[in-house]
């Protein structure tokens, strides 16, 4: 499924300064799959060793926090927007 | 090797951060320079300011002004600091509550009232710090997300110090909040929706061609702002005799201020600035937002956010970034999480304003709630030396209390009326 994919500043050296990219795959695991392979290491900064989302980083598909639905086997749907945010902010 | 930060300002004749030396990443220990970086380039983990402190003494502590700069030599702030423009917050009560500690069963028991900051809740001890630190990389903008006090200490620091102010909440806060924080100018903007969802827009907005130029205090000046916390582990041990309290109950919202308080103690004893001993940290949360004590509680090192539904708004932080860290130091310091619920929540604020005269707002009925939870379970040593914070003023959460708090009576202006009236209650 193609979706839009927005890149946090601090991960944007991978993408060449761009703030939004295209994604392709029908969940995230799928997605981010594909990311890491149109701009290698970037999965490594979002994905653990163990493939795990890092602790310290939240991804949404749409408005919704992967980890209030299936985690990385999140649906994707054609038009979705996936955003990977820090999530050191707050308090 | 540290990492350059390219959007330094040049270095100014008084070292911008004083003793501060470096930033260096909490989870991989990756260090960088001293600049606008909150996250980790590998890992996204959260920078800690660390510090090559000179020699500091109480001596030159107990000289210095009556707020936290007298504290400065320990903080990220230039030495001159206390000449510049801001709000000068800190050095508030701490008060013996011998009432309460009476009535709960605790010998020694104090609390820390930081509702008598200038904008009456601890956030002007974070915005202080996180406003030197905004002057010195030259952002015009100060702004957050807020649960509402954190919305009214950035608008009124950047009202003292002459920066535009634009600040995001969450569009349901109790009107108090709404109205501190819009009252000393700039832009308040209420997001529809949860804290957490301001906070996911604020940290999206930053990566904008519309946030160029913005200190967020709690996100990308957030290692900074964090900092300004440990004055309340200074101020504590200072006025208890600079010695560490034996336990302290401290709330949790992000549970940055837990940590810096951890941080705070820590560097005292390693400066030699109190004597080392064992000190226990706990935590409280309202139940309706407990992802740190859910995660306590079933062992886990990993929080689970939550939704959260609770009239303890200020700690309404359902996806806490310091929550790891915060079941760290709990375990490590002997200490435990433990939440309440609303309705003790506003029997603790009644409790306190009754028994000490000191009207919290919820999140002191949080911390003074599980007090008495953790007490009554026997997790708290009743002959040892305690501290519980009150982090706000309960004037902007009226509500909660209104219920309870009415006149006795409403009489005509005669002794007959008030005699009848009060004849009446026997």
């Amino acid at each position: 499924m193609s979706t839009v994919v927005r890149i946090p500043t601090i991960l944007r050296t991978y993408t060449g300064g761009a703030a939004e990219v295209p994604g392709e795959g029908a969940t995230l695991r799928e997605v981010l799959a594909k990311l890491d392979a149109d701009y290698p290491g970037i999965g490594a900064r979002i994905l653990d060793e163990s493939g795990k989302i890092r602790r310290f980083v939240n991804v949404y598909v749409g408005d919704e926090d992967v980890r209030f639905a299936d985690g990385l086997d999140t649906a994707t749907p054609t038009g979705s927007q996936i955003s990977v945010i820090p999530a050191v902010a707050g308090g | 090797m540290a990492l350059a930060n390219p959007a330094v300002q040049p270095a100014a004749a008084v070292a911008p951060f004083g003793s501060a030396v470096g930033l260096s990443c909490r989870e991989c220990g990756q260090t960088y320079d001293l600049g606008p970086s909150y996250a980790c380039l590998e890992c996204f983990g959260p920078l800690e300011v660390s510090y090559d402190f000179g020699g500091v003494s109480r001596e030159a502590i107990e000289a210095g002004p009556a707020n936290i700069w007298r504290y400065r030599d320990l903080l990220p702030v230039p030495a001159d600091v206390a000449d510049k423009p801001n709000l000068a917050p800190g050095w508030t009560r701490l008060v013996r509550a011998r009432n309460l500690g009476k009535e709960l069963g605790l010998r020694s028991l104090h609390v820390k009232d930081d509702s008598g900051n200038p904008t009456h809740s601890f956030k002007d001890r974070v915005v202080a710090i996180a406003l030197e630190a905004a002057r010195t990389f030259g952002y015009t903008t100060l702004s957050c997300s807020s649960t509402g006090n954190l919305a009214g200490a950035v608008t009124a620091a950047a009202a003292r110090a002459g920066l535009r102010a634009c600040v995001f909440i969450p569009a349901d806060l109790e009107q108090a909040k709404i109205v501190m924080a819009s009252v000393y100018g700039g832009d308040l903007v209420g997001i529809e929706g949860s804290y957490d969802e301001v906070n996911r827009f604020c940290s999206e907005l930053i990566g904008d061609p519309l946030g160029e130029g913005w200190g967020f205090v709690n996100v990308n000046l957030r290692t900074y702002y964090a900092e300004g916390s440990k004055t309340l582990a200074y101020e504590i041990a200072e006025q208890l005799g600079w010695r560490l309290p034996d336990q302290i109950v401290i709330p949790v919202a992000s549970g940055s201020q837990l940590t810096k308080i951890d941080k705070g103690f820590r560097e005292l004893i390693k400066l030699g600035l109190v004597e080392e001993k064992p000190y226990r940290i706990f935590a409280a949360q309202a139940a309706g937002c407990a992802p740190v004590s859910s995660a306590y509680k079933a062992g886990h090192e990993v929080v689970q956010p939550v939704r959260p539904d609770t009239i303890a708004k200020s700690l309404a932080i359902g996806n806490p970034a310091d929550g790891p860290y915060v079941l760290d130091i709990v375990r490590r310091t002997g200490g435990a999480v433990e939440d309440v619920t609303d309705a003790e929540v506003v029997d603790a604020m009644r409790l306190l304003a009754r028994t000490e005269g000191i009207f919290a707002e919820t999140a002191g009925g949080v911390t003074v709630g599980v007090l008495r939870k953790l007490t009554e379970a026997g997790v708290l040593d009743p002959d040892a030396e305690t501290v519980v914070l009150n982090t706000g003023d309960g004037l902007k959460t009226l509500d909660a209390v209104a219920e309870f708090a009415r006149p006795t009576a409403v009489i005509r202006p005669s002794v007959d009326a008030f005699r009848a009236a009060f004849d009446d209650r026997g």
